[in-house]
């Protein structure tokens, strides 16, 4: 268990240090501190959106070690000393992400409320599955809600990103 | 006969630079690296956090309300009620303006607004919420049309007495002689649910005070309209309240009305003289409602034998819930358009809005459409049955055809319904599966369509629908639209700079569209009715010609022509130039030519600034009765659809497996978007079938306020999705182009309906279509053939 520090209400502090999109942070976040609301609230990372804050939308989907989560079901604490990677992390040295590539070229998302959520939770499934059937990507991708595009756009966009990486391997 | 012009088979050969093309989205780099701002995720230093306090009873006076305990709490900065606010009443048509900022003497529905309180953070803000304490006198309570009709029944308005808050009565042509002259006539009733719109951004706005101005930030659909009721609630010059809007989680008819989160903002941070962040968690958008009526729809058709309408007669009986706001459009939109869709002389049409102690019914996508559809679309398919006709073909015999005037006065042009449903039956493979299916699987059509833009704003004004203004920078390397057309994911920002760059000649990648600010852009009533690409691309298209104008007369002084060998000599005029993808050239004599940025410079030097302006009205429309001011249009589109579904004949379990869509949108400007909306619309539309409906305990409360209990469909819900276009031109829209967003809606549950009766060969008359429903329905209809066969 992490640090704390109880001020003078009585209130507990726990200090964490969370590695997000490669940077390590050290805060003091409260027992009740969700992961969503560290990332949008201490971090000013919005790209992690905060909709039914009930584990049923998907729209605040980050990694945790690798692994998709829905950050408003995480409590901050026990992100102690583990990494997390956001929408803002796909992106490196200027340059985009291969799914980030094909959502823009399919107009995969439409008023994109979703779209890092949906992002995060096939960026998981290509890094354990890099060739995956149009199922998977489906199964993938079902926590992730959408009432504007039929997710057809971006099903197509996953595969296609999946495809253009296995050329990249094999060329 | 003369041969009617037809626009159909329009765009066949034309190739446009900007525009027919799936170019990028404007918005797409913000949207997929995460940068791109909503309103929840802005912040102003030393912000407020607020939330509505709601009822807890369905129906019941206000004795008193005691925050004296929530006051003393640290961290709490106001607490407002209805004694500290405008007591103004507000709602879309005056005639029924109905609700106020928060309740006066009574509440009438549980989580109706009773006040507003703001604090430091969000969790003081809770604990201060609970010590609110609100004392009732508790009245008997409504909760359907049948109870709110009832003889003695609870009034919920003074102002509606029988608790009917709209009710229509319309007539075109004679009913009565056509009912003698019908071969047939059948009568079907069918019930649609009452649902949410579904979108995964939940409402937030953000206001704060600078001397006199107020602004305020909000995910709402119109900059104008928040902008409009504002002012009139406050009682503020339009020109003193700045609304912006930052990127906007989707709307779907759902960001329309005022919320009472944007009242609420001014007024606290007025008092406070600090921001003030009011938002919704996802069950008070529930509570907030203002999504589709639940309706009880009743159809009577007469027909010839061969299957030709010769009258409808329908009364629809609507949910309104609390109070109006839209819902007095949706109850005139619930008849306005069947008679855009078939072609027959003889239509009555009766509703009737009732108020019911639940959350307020308004506009979703589809306003007031889908249900009817729905209703009419099944019934339509069993007098097809009942005549031996296949269902299609008797669409065909029915549909309207271009040119033509619908017997409540509207004027369609370009309309291709029929060849909608022909190549939705060829593409589907209807003919090898209509009838021939295993049974448990099963196919369905259904038609639908809209309009495109209101012809009349929501309230009475003789301002432009649209304007627009194009800003070339002044070395002519860049150009800004300026329109307050409202892209809530539809893509109108798109669309709109497409269409500048077409209309100016000038590169697509070098414009940007700066929108949805009523201080930085230009006024545009907002994304509702399936408006903005019809109308601000009207405004845009006139605004893109002024600048291509300025800068082919200035071209006309720059360049010169050859004397040797040149097409000609002598001074050219504008006439003789284009400019296409930023080159001013000669027409006869391309190889002569200038770049739109020298030009621009040069304009510059002489004019001082390069500015193109335009504007649409859409004038006078068709329709001359009461209410033909909702579903009269400058342009309607069409749609068929088919759906292929399978039905576990021993759960009841509905699975879509195969859908197609055929639209009549007039020229399609951005098809990679067309085709998106057209997804979408499938998406809701099963979702809407088959298990969408929001549900109440016996206190009014929302029971399945939540996307756990309330069904959206998911990725492994959605079929095979086929989206095609009949190629057509609509005269009165910029380049030929009509709506495709909300009609795409209008025929779902109609066709999914259809598949499932074709599949289990039982009719179930309500939405949504449960495996409850579809099993219970399979028993009987066992029971009933075992007992017959006894």
């Amino acid at each position: 268990m992490a640090e704390f520090i109880v001020d003078k209400d009585g209130i507990k502090r726990y200090l964490v240090t969370i590695t997000v999109n490669g940077i390590k942070y050290t805060k003091m976040v409260k027992a009740n501190s969700l992961l969503v609301n560290f990332l949008r609230e201490d971090l000013d990372l919005t790209g992690t959106k905060k909709a039914c804050e009930q584990g049923d939308c998907g729209a605040c989907t980050v990694l945790l070690d690798g692994k998709p989560v829905n950050s408003c079901m995480v409590l901050t604490i026990s992100v102690d000393g583990r990494e997390v990677t956001t929408v803002e992390g796909l992106a490196s040295n200027g340059k985009l992400d291969i799914l980030q590539e094909k959502f823009i070229e399919h107009s995969a998302p439409q008023c994109g409320y979703c779209a890092p959520g949906i992002l995060m939770s096939a960026k998981a499934l290509l890094m354990r599955n890099p060739n995956p059937t149009e199922l998977e990507v489906r199964e993938a991708i079902a926590g992730n809600l959408c009432r504007c595009t039929g997710y057809v756009h971006y099903v197509q966009a996953i595969l296609d990103a999946a495809a253009a990486n296995q050329e990249r391997k094999d060329g | 006969m003369a041969k009617e012009f037809s626009y159909l088979n329009f765009n066949r050969n034309k190739e446009y630079s900007y525009i027919g093309k799936s170019l990028k989205r404007t918005d797409i780099l913000d949207k997929v690296t995460g940068r791109g701002k909503f309103t929840a995720d802005l912040k102003f230093s030393n912000m407020l956090y607020g939330k509505l306090i709601r009822s807890t009873e369905a129906h019941a006076r206000i004795i008193k309300i005691d925050t004296s305990e929530a006051e003393k709490l640290p961290g709490v900065r106001a607490i407002i009620t209805a004694k500290d606010v405008p007591s103004i009443k507000y709602g879309l048509s005056p005639a029924r303006y109905d609700e106020t900022i928060f309740c006066i003497d009574k509440v009438r529905y549980y989580g109706d607004k009773i006040g507003a309180i703001c604090a430091v953070d969000e969790e003081t803000l809770y604990k201060a919420l609970k010590l609110i304490k609100v004392e009732y006198e508790v009245l008997p309570a409504v909760f359907t049309p049948a109870e709110a009709a009832k003889e003695g029944a609870p009034q919920i308005f003074e102002e509606y007495p029988g608790n009917i808050n709209t009710e229509i009565h319309l007539e075109f042509g004679d009913v009565e002689k056509a009912k003698k002259e019908a071969y047939y006539i059948r009568t079907d009733r069918l019930q649609g649910q009452r649902t949410v719109h579904g979108f995964i951004e939940p409402h937030c706005s953000i206001a704060y005070w600078e001397g006199k101005r107020v602004t305020i930030h909000s995910a709402h659909q119109s900059a104008h309209y928040l902008q409009h009721h504002i002012a009139r609630i406050f009682n503020m010059k339009e020109g003193d309240v700045r609304v912006i809007l930052p990127y906007i989680g989707a709307g779907f008819g759902g960001k329309l009305d005022v919320s009472g989160l944007d009242v609420a903002a001014v007024a606290l941070s007025k008092i406070t003289g600090q921001p003030v962040k009011m938002f919704f968690d996802l069950e008070e958008v529930w509570y907030n409602g203002r999504a589709r009526h639940g309706m009880d729809m009743k159809y009577t058709t007469g027909v010839t034998k061969e299957g030709k309408i010769l009258f409808v007669e329908s009364e629809i009986i609507l949910d309104g819930g609390a109070y109006t706001g839209l819902g007095v459009a949706s109850s005139y939109y619930a008849g306005a358009l069947l008679t855009v869709l078939y072609d027959f002389d003889n239509y009555r049409f009766d509703a009737y809005r009732y108020v019911t102690n639940l959350p307020p019914c308004g506009a979703q996508r589809g306003h007031g459409q889908p249900h009817p559809r729905y209703a009419f679309e099944s019934h339509l398919d069993h007098i097809a049955e009942d005549l031996g006709i296949d269902p299609i073909d008797i669409r065909l015999l029915n549909a309207r055809r271009a040119n033509t005037v619908t017997p409540n006065g509207y004027e369609v042009k370009a309309y291709y319904l029929k060849e909608a449903n022909e190549m939705a039956r060829d593409v589907s493979g209807w003919k090898e599966k209509k009838g021939k299916l295993p049974k448990g699987r099963g196919i369905g059509v259904g038609n639908g369509g809209f309009v495109t833009g209101a012809g009349y704003c929501m309230y009475r004004t003789d301002l432009p629908h649209s304007i627009a203004m194009i800003k070339v920078y002044d070395d002519g390397t860049h150009a800004v639209v300026y329109t307050n057309a409202v892209d809530i994911g539809q893509g109108s920002d798109t669309v709109l700079t497409q269409m500048a760059a077409q209309a100016m000649g000038y590169p697509y990648e070098d414009i940007t569209i700066c929108t949805r600010d009523t201080d930085l852009s230009t006024l545009d009533f907002g994304a509702y009715a399936s408006r903005q690409t019809l109308m601000a691309g009207w405004a845009v298209k006139r605004a893109g010609e002024d600048v291509k104008r300025k800068i082919l007369a200035q071209a006309a002084e720059m360049l010169k022509v050859k004397e040797d060998g040149g097409y000609r000599f002598g001074k050219l005029t504008p006439e003789e130039l284009e400019c296409e993808e930023g080159i001013v050239y000669v027409k006869q004599e391309p190889a002569v030519n200038i770049t739109f940025a020298e030009v621009a410079r040069a304009y510059f030097v002489k004019h001082g600034v390069l500015i193109g302006r335009g504007y649409y009205h859409p004038g006078k429309l068709g329709g001359t009765h009461k209410g033909a001011a909702v579903g009269t249009s400058p342009a309607y589109s069409s749609a068929t659809q088919i759906a292929e579904v399978e039905v576990d004949m021993e759960t009841g379990l509905t699975k879509v497996v195969g859908t197609w869509d055929v639209h009549d949108s007039g020229f399609v400007v951005n098809p990679q978007l067309l085709h998106g909306q057209v997804h979408g619309a499938f998406s809701m539309g099963i979702g809407e079938t088959i298990w969408e409906k929001v549900i109440f305990d016996e206190k009014g409360r929302v029971l399945n306020g939540n996307f756990a209990e309330y069904r959206l469909p998911t990725a492994l819900d959605m079929p095979y999705v086929e989206s095609l276009v009949v190629d057509t031109f609509e005269p009165n829209g910029p380049w030929g182009v009509k709506e495709v967003g909300e009609g795409a809606t209008t025929p779902t549950l109609g066709c999914v309906a259809n598949a499932v009766y074709d599949a289990i060969g039982v009719r179930i008359s309500e939405l949504p279509l449960t495996p409850e429903k579809i099993w219970r329905a399979l028993k009987e209809a066992e029971g009933a053939k075992e007992k017959g066969g006894k």
